[in-house]
């Protein structure tokens, strides 16, 4: 499978050039999948040969909710209409600085509130394995333009799995870094203490590279650490003797194509001398209550600034009131506004007590679950999602099955923790299963070298190679 | 009858003196052009974070120190969520359960105040309505304010303007906040309740839109007064924001909507919780200038009487001034008369110790007069440049060479025959009328008292 590094080889030895590789990636966008709300062609053509970075010449699709200096940003929402940002989000410019080429902003369920890309005001993006099927979300957009091969890498942003799951959907890798490894600043907050900047590539190497640019300090984002960057992509260090915990709670009601794809990764590394002891995470069942409170809560608070008074979209009326009910309520679609409505809910003064502060209890008990079974073992290894990905329509606007498919990821945006989701396999009717790891905080680098070592020893077919 | 008795509480906001916002680094000025001290952040664009000013955590620090309020070595960040124009988040970044320092405590009227909290917040934006539209000025929108909330132990009017000019020295001397009331620097809200319960609490209410201290009185003792009223007619208090009708000198029910909002507080998920090491405090607290009421007692050991000591110790920058003269030139008393008469009347002007010095040096030496002393003072003030340079440039040295000022006695006693006859016959008071005559000739250079001597010899030759 090629890597980056393989395209920068090309690049050097004359055998490829940068404008190639751009117009190879344009020519794939698929309209009919709508993985892009919009394409930046030109300004990826002006940029090659500016700088002579990391990634110089290299396709980077970007999710729309991740800002880029003069380029709409549009959230797949209309309330932000006409938002053309003045600045990029800082790993936009790290990128950038590093000769990578911005192709597109990418579909996503709007403000990132979805599983599916569905919820998008740009219309849905179709799984390019089974058009009649959601590639997955909210990072959908970013997922299917790699999976195509119209970007060689994304960005996608991880609340409760928006990056893992359509990963897992789509056959690819994706990172959801620990909290506070990447910057925030300049991605559209949904919810502050849970979203993370995450990668979706092809293979773990490529991931790598990737994050060794955007990993660090920014002095912009008050919540990002100093923690040392490491080289993620040394990525082939032994994996003999370290320990993958099975956590019992993340094998229920798991469709059995998953679970035997899932265990013949077990098995594979067992072969190269990785043990698996059981681990218990009784808290699990909590997961999506909590998150659901604590991202909804956050979510109505971060989403308070679309009034219309500043930019975006914006209806006149009698008084301010009647103003901002009006550019609201034509602005946001339906999921987005019930959770802004639940939000506001449980952190009003007669509720807090009961749900909110509850929540924040539950979640530091999750957490201290996780580190203590970190603890024990290296790393725990799960299915990504209970089942591969469902048919467009079959939760679209269903409340009470919007999170079925985030149950095994959120835990590790709860925790902090760095988690990834890697191809395990198809399914009997051919689509893409992943598998996840989670690991200790500033861990990626462990993540990363288990996925492409697995990678090396069961290759994963792609759409576009 | 039973007797009512008003208790007050005041929360002030106070502008801190920074030179950037609380959150970002656009920089806090007074009265640009709108809207072009802003930047993505304090904008509130999609996408932006806030980074917390280290300089505005100190000055708080300095006034929590300086109400002896216990100082927080971990405190927190909160959302408070509303809509209006002039919030550009649909949140103010504030602190709520945890704030910056509480218990704190401020001696007024030889009564104690208890300061309930201290803490750090962002200003909102300002909004100008013009006709029928209404226009939003981002420049103030995250300014830096901390708010000062005492509990309810005030128990009048007045002692409730004594506490707020209290404050406000407090804020300026530490260098927290210029707190100019004016400029919408020291805003106060107080609530009032009055009960003839001891030890009880009646209903409060609270008063908006009070733009001096002479407001607050007057709205305060209006408010005491209503309140007593309906109490004593047998009616009850309604808890409400009331507005104080500056023309009219009366409270107005705001009957505004807002007492229903639920700010819905959470933890500001952006910033980490707000630690304050051992060494930063040390580092503070030793970097605090010293109070009013400490100044006036150094002054009143230097030998200056209580009303000098005050008049000086209040304002921070005459008691700057008469500290850093005294340190080059060791007459506290003489430089304390400087800065009454001449520093205070000329509104407080920016000098230099050093010029300040060398002039009072001039006026004790003898080289020049008082009243030349204090017209160099002006020129001081006018020119910028030194007493010395001035002095020169004007020959304002003073005539005392015996020679010279001879033969100006004699021009005198030439121009005024009929008085010298006199003075020569034995009416001696009018050595004062000569002494007058030689001043206005000299324009004041002369040495009067050599001037007196030499009228004198005329008398005794006779
Ligand atoms: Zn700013």
């Amino acid at each position: 499978m090629m890597t980056i590094n393989d395209y920068l080889k090309l690049f050097d030895e004359g055998k490829l050039t940068p404008e190639e590789l751009l117009e190879s990636c344009c020519s794939k966008i698929d309209p009919d999948l709508n993985a892009f709300i919009t394409v930046t062609k030109e300004r990826a053509r002006n940029a090659i040969g500016s700088v002579d970075g990391k990634i110089r010449g290299i396709p980077v699709a970007v999710k729309d909710n991740i800002n880029v200096k003069g380029v709409p940003t549009t959230c797949g929402s209309k309330i932000l209409k006409g938002f053309i940002p003045p600045y990029s989000a800082t790993v936009v410019e790290r990128i950038e600085k590093e000769g990578g080429l911005l192709i597109g902003k990418t579909n996503l369920d709007e403000f990132a509130m979805g599983s599916s890309t569905e919820n998008s005001h740009f219309g849905l993006t179709k799984n390019p394995f089974d058009r009649e099927r959601v590639p997955g979300g909210s990072s959908g957009g970013s997922a299917v333009a790699v999976a195509t091969g119209s970007a060689i890498i994304a960005l996608g942003s991880d609340t409760g799995g928006s990056v893992r799951q359509p990963a897992s959907f789509c056959g690819l890798v994706g990172l959801k870094p620990t909290y506070g490894r990447v910057s925030r600043y300049g991605l559209v907050a949904f919810a502050s203490s849970l979203d993370q900047i995450g990668i979706i590539g092809r293979n773990a190497m490529d991931v790598g590279i990737l994050l060794v640019i955007i990993a660090g300090k920014d002095p912009l984002d008050s919540t990002s650490v100093t923690v040392d960057v490491q080289d993620y992509t040394d990525l082939d260090g032994s994996l003999e003797g370290i320990k993958i915990g099975i956590p019992e709670e993340y094998f229920i009601d798991i469709d059995e194509d998953v679970l035997e794809a899932v265990i013949e990764i077990k098995e594979i590394l067992q072969d190269v001398g990785v043990s698996f002891p059981s681990v218990s995470l009784p808290t699990s069942e909590f997961v999506i209550p909590t998150y659901q409170i604590i991202s909804y809560a956050e979510a109505s608070s971060n989403l308070a600034r679309y009034d219309g008074v500043r930019y975006g979209l914006y209806h006149s009326g009698v008084n301010f009131s009647d103003e901002i009910r009006k550019t609201r309520n034509d602005g946001f679609l339906s999921e987005v506004k019930r959770r802004i409505l639940v939000g506001s809910f449980v952190l009003s003064s007669q509720a807090i007590g009961e749900y909110y502060e509850k929540a924040l209890t539950i979640r530091s008990l999750i957490k201290k679950e996780f580190k203590d079974a970190l603890d024990k073992v290296d790393y725990l290894l799960t299915p990504t999602t209970p089942s591969p990905a469902f048919k467009i329509g079959e939760r679209f606007d269903d409340p009470l099955k919007v999170h079925l498919s985030d149950r095994l990821t959120a835990g590790a945006n709860l925790a902090g923790i760095p988690a990834v989701s890697a191809p395990a396999g198809m399914s009997r009717n051919n689509l893409p299963i992943g598998y996840q790891l989670m690991g200790r905080p500033f861990d990626e680098k462990g993540l990363l070298s288990i996925v492409h070592q697995v990678e090396k020893i069961k290759p994963f077919e792609l759409l576009g190679e | 009858m039973e007797e009512f008795k008003p208790r007050m509480g005041i929360e002030v906001h106070a502008q801190l003196d920074t030179t950037t916002k609380l959150f970002c680094s656009c920089p806090v000025a007074f009265g640009e052009e709108p809207n072009t001290n802003v930047c993505p952040i304090c904008l509130g664009l999609p996408g932006v974070l806030p980074v917390l000013n280290k300089r505005a955590v100190e000055l708080a620090m300095r006034v929590a120190f300086a109400l002896n309020c216990h100082l927080h070595k971990e405190s927190r960040f909160a959302r408070k969520n509303y809509f209006y124009p002039d919030l550009p988040k649909g949140y103010q970044i504030t602190q709520f359960k945890f704030p910056l320092a509480t218990s704190g405590s401020i001696k007024v009227d030889e009564k104690i105040i208890r300061i309930k909290r201290l803490h750090l917040e962002e200003e909102a934006a300002k909004l100008i309505h013009l006709g029928d539209k209404t226009f939003v000025d981002y420049n103030r929108a995250g300014v830096p304010l901390v708010e000062i909330v005492t509990e309810p132990d005030i128990t009048s009017a007045v002692m409730a303007v004594d506490y707020l000019k209290k404050l406000q020295k407090i804020l300026q001397f530490t260098g927290a906040s210029n707190a100019v009331m004016a400029r919408g620097e020291f805003r106060c809200e107080p609530n009032i309740s009055v009960s003839c319960e001891k030890g009880k609490l009646g209903t409060r209410t609270e008063i908006k839109n009070l733009n001096s201290f002479r407001a607050v009185k007057r709205a305060l003792k209006y408010e005491i007064k209503r309140q007593k009223k309906i109490l004593q007619e047998g009616g009850t208090i309604k808890q409400e924001t009331m507005r104080f009708v500056e023309k009219a000198g009366v409270t107005r029910s705001t009957r505004s909507k807002e007492e229903a909002s639920d700010y819905r507080y959470f933890p500001e998920p952006d910033l980490p919780p707000l630690l304050i090491k051992e060494e930063w405090m040390e580092k503070v607290k030793r970097s605090i200038p010293t109070l009013p009421e400490e100044r006036k007692k150094r002054y009143i050991e230097l030998g200056l009487n209580e009303e000098d000591a005050i008049i000086i110790a209040n304002s921070k920058k005459a008691s700057n001034l008469f500290d850093e003269t005294i340190q080059q030139l060791d007459e506290p008393l003489e430089i304390s008369k400087w800065i009454i008469r001449e520093f205070r009347a000329h509104n407080e002007p920016n000098i230099s110790p050093t010029s300040l010095a060398s002039l009072v040096k001039m006026v004790i030496q003898g080289s020049i007069s008082r009243i030349i002393g204090s017209k160099v003072f002006s020129m001081m003030v006018r020119t910028g440049r030194t007493p010395e340079e001035i002095v020169k440039e004007k020959s304002l040295l003073k005539i005392s060479d015996k020679e010279a000022l001879t033969s100006v006695v004699k021009e005198v006693f030439a121009e005024n025959p009929e008085e010298f006859k006199d003075f020569q016959n034995g009416k001696s008071k009018l050595i004062r009328f000569f002494i007058g005559r030689v001043m206005k000739k000299t324009k004041g250079r002369a040495n009067p008292k050599e001037v007196g001597r030499i009228i004198s010899e005329y008398e005794q030759k006779h």
